[in-house]
């Protein structure tokens, strides 16, 4: 829904902005036939998780007396042992394993690359201590640092984005840097810095913009990132809490039943997966798409 | 080479004591305490249990002596004046831990980590030879089918997370067929499944990388002369492109590395293996300080030690850095 209100704007934007690199990655992007099956399994993951579960049966209805069943003509996937609708589960599940992938990204995307183009336009001393602090950052022990923040604060979801977005924004920084550190010597921010424009201006206005290939790119392979996290933590206990269920909830009471009810494993399981493995080839379609090299260092 | 290694390593040192102290007073800050968890702690036991262990003290005190007793013996003069060992003068001391009674955090590790080593070190060695070889593969067949296969098999091991590839091969090869036992850590074959299920991540991001750093060293310049002067294929790809393709996966090794040695918290419970990263996040469940603080440091003395090796491997690797 929120991407194809974006698009809009954006597609009116393009002539001005030069048309032929973006046509041009939008064609090499739809030659590639993973990524446009990675889009296309996204899109439908979307919609059936945003308006699946308008239609399809309660995820919290219980019915004690049906217990877990296998997959059957009621329930397409079968229920877990409280009765309830595994299809419908999985669907609420994906509402906010997604939504901490996206917000959680947004996070990171937003830190990052503030805290990347900064470092790369101050230089100098200022460059290598915001460096230095997120090499020190990165030797951190992240679980340590999660389960302080979510004994500390109570197992909270909005502390669940924050905490997430605040640990993966540590790689988004250092290839924006990398990135920021190329264009800055280009001779069109000589050319702004000699028409007088302000180091905010230079920063926001001319060096960010050209990093957009690499960013979009690597904002789409820091969702399934994310999302991977989440669920690891939900899988230890830490995530999300009942009644709200996420895709990694599901899948550690499936492991914990699977013994005899494989579905409940099997299931949530695939569906995680198959989501992770379309943004994943989405990215990488992109990245080809807008011919990013992977920033070194 | 030397200034650069010395300057490398003297670094380390602020590094580490960021990391403590940020642990440090981190897990201070946060509400509750080693023992209150335990039943039935009268009032005044506690009052004894916190002077015993000097709770009580000023928080600025405790960590001043937590880093007096965490530097070695050979700079305290009163042990040196007493006379030590060897092992005694630069051993590490980690102090006693708070939950286990009687036992040393230092005791701890020694019990732990040859366990998380040994899960380590196979989940490495299968995550090198089945992800190296699939990485080469893909690339030297860029946009084949083979590629396409690699890459396939590749991604399926990042997508496809530890907490569900373990789960699904207990359920098919343990439980359904039965060639192994579902949990425990005795018999070495109780090694397959955990190194398998560690090592398929890794093992997937190296063959990505892999693909990624070769392809990129393939269309350079010295390549093109190596084909042009008739170098066969495979003299190509051996002697001149893999040496610079391998450099993603150096610099991803280090840090993964320091990552598998130290155990998977979710492997080691899906199998009930008696690790170390089992002990660390329960550890921070239970307010054990000392523990959480030797665990952390362990941790991140392997990831700077890691990376240092690295970076020594990448100029090897790379003699243009040597210059930069």
């Amino acid at each position: 829904m929120s991407a194809q209100a974006q698009s809009v704007p954006q597609a009116a934007e393009q002539p001005e902005q030069g048309r032929s690199p973006w046509s041009d990655a939008w064609r090499r992007l739809r030659r590639n036939r993973l990524a446009l099956f990675g889009g296309i399994v996204i899109a439908v993951m979307l919609l059936l998780c945003l308006f699946g579960p308008l239609f399809s049966q309660s995820y919290e209805d219980q019915n004690l007396d049906l217990g877990a069943t296998p997959p059957g003509a009621a329930h397409w996937l079968g229920t877990d042992t409280l009765g309830r609708d595994l299809f419908a589960r999985i669907l609420f599940g994906g509402r906010i394993s997604i939504l901490v992938g996206l917000v959680a990204t947004l996070v990171a995307l937003v830190i990052g690359v503030s805290y990347g183009a900064i470092a790369a336009f101050a230089g100098g001393k200022t460059d290598a201590v915001m460096m230095r602090i997120v090499d020190i950052l990165y030797a951190l022990p992240f679980a340590i640092f999660v389960i302080l923040l979510m004994v500390f604060f109570g197992r909270n979801i909005f502390l669940l984005f924050i905490a997430i977005g605040a640990v993966e924004w540590l790689t988004m920084a250092r290839i924006v840097r990398g990135q920021a550190l190329s264009v800055k010597h280009m001779e069109f921010i000589e050319a702004a810095r000699a028409l007088g424009y302000g180091r905010r201006r230079i920063i926001f206005r001319h060096i960010i913009p050209n990093l957009l290939g690499p960013i979009i790119v690597y904002t789409t392979l820091t969702i399934p990132a994310v999302m991977l996290l989440e669920a690891f933590l939900s899988f230890l206990g830490l995530g999300v809490q009942p009644p709200m269920s996420s895709w990694g909830v599901l899948i550690k009471n499936g492991a914990d039943t699977m013994e005899e009810f494989w579905w409940l494993l099997v299931f949530p399981g695939s569906a995680f997966s198959l989501t992770l493995f379309s943004l994943n080839f989405l990215g990488d379609g992109l990245r080809d798409a807008l011919d990013v090299r992977a920033a070194k260092d | 080479m030397l200034r650069f290694l010395g300057y490398r390593l003297l670094q380390a040192f602020p590094v580490m004591l960021i990391i403590i102290t940020g642990t440090f007073f981190m897990q201070r800050y946060v509400p509750g305490g080693p023992f209150t968890a335990e039943k039935a702690v009268t009032p005044e036991v506690l009052r004894n249990l916190n002077a015993y262990y000097h709770l009580d003290d000023p928080l600025w005190k405790q960590y001043r002596d937590y880093l007096w007793d965490l530097c070695p013996k050979a700079f305290h003069p009163e042990a040196l004046a007493r006379g030590l060992d060897l092992k005694q003068a630069f051993g590490i001391d980690f102090r006693p831990s708070f939950k286990y009674p009687n036992r040393t955090v230092n005791e701890i590790i020694a019990d732990k980590l040859p366990v998380s080593l040994e899960l380590g070190f196979y989940s490495l060695l299968f995550a090198l030879v089945v992800g190296l070889p699939l990485g080469v593969l893909a690339a030297v067949r860029r946009n084949t089918w083979i590629d396409y296969l690699c890459s396939s098999v590749a991604m399926t091991g990042i997508c496809v997370p530890t907490f569900v590839l373990g789960p699904l091969l207990v359920l098919l090869f343990a439980i359904h067929i039965g060639w192994f036992n579902a949990s425990g850590w005795y018999a070495p074959i109780d090694r397959v499944l955990p190194s398998l299920t560690l090592g398929s991540v890794y093992a997937a991001y190296i063959a990505r990388l892999a693909r990624g750093g070769l392809l990129e060293v393939l269309s350079q310049d010295f390549i093109r002369t190596a084909r042009a002067k008739g170098a066969s294929e495979a003299r190509v790809i051996f002697r001149h492109a893999l040496r610079g393709g391998l450099l993603p996966v150096v610099s991803f090794l280090g840090p993964a590395i320091a990552g598998i040695l130290t155990g998977s918290f979710v492997i080691e419970t899906i199998f009930q293996i008696p690790g170390l990263g089992r002990e660390f996040v329960n550890s921070a469940f239970n307010r054990d300080y000392t523990l959480v603080l030797g665990t952390v440091i362990l941790y991140a003395a392997m990831i700077v030690g890691m990376n240092l090796v690295v970076d020594v491997v990448q100029v090897w690797l790379n003699p243009k850095l040597k210059f930069e």
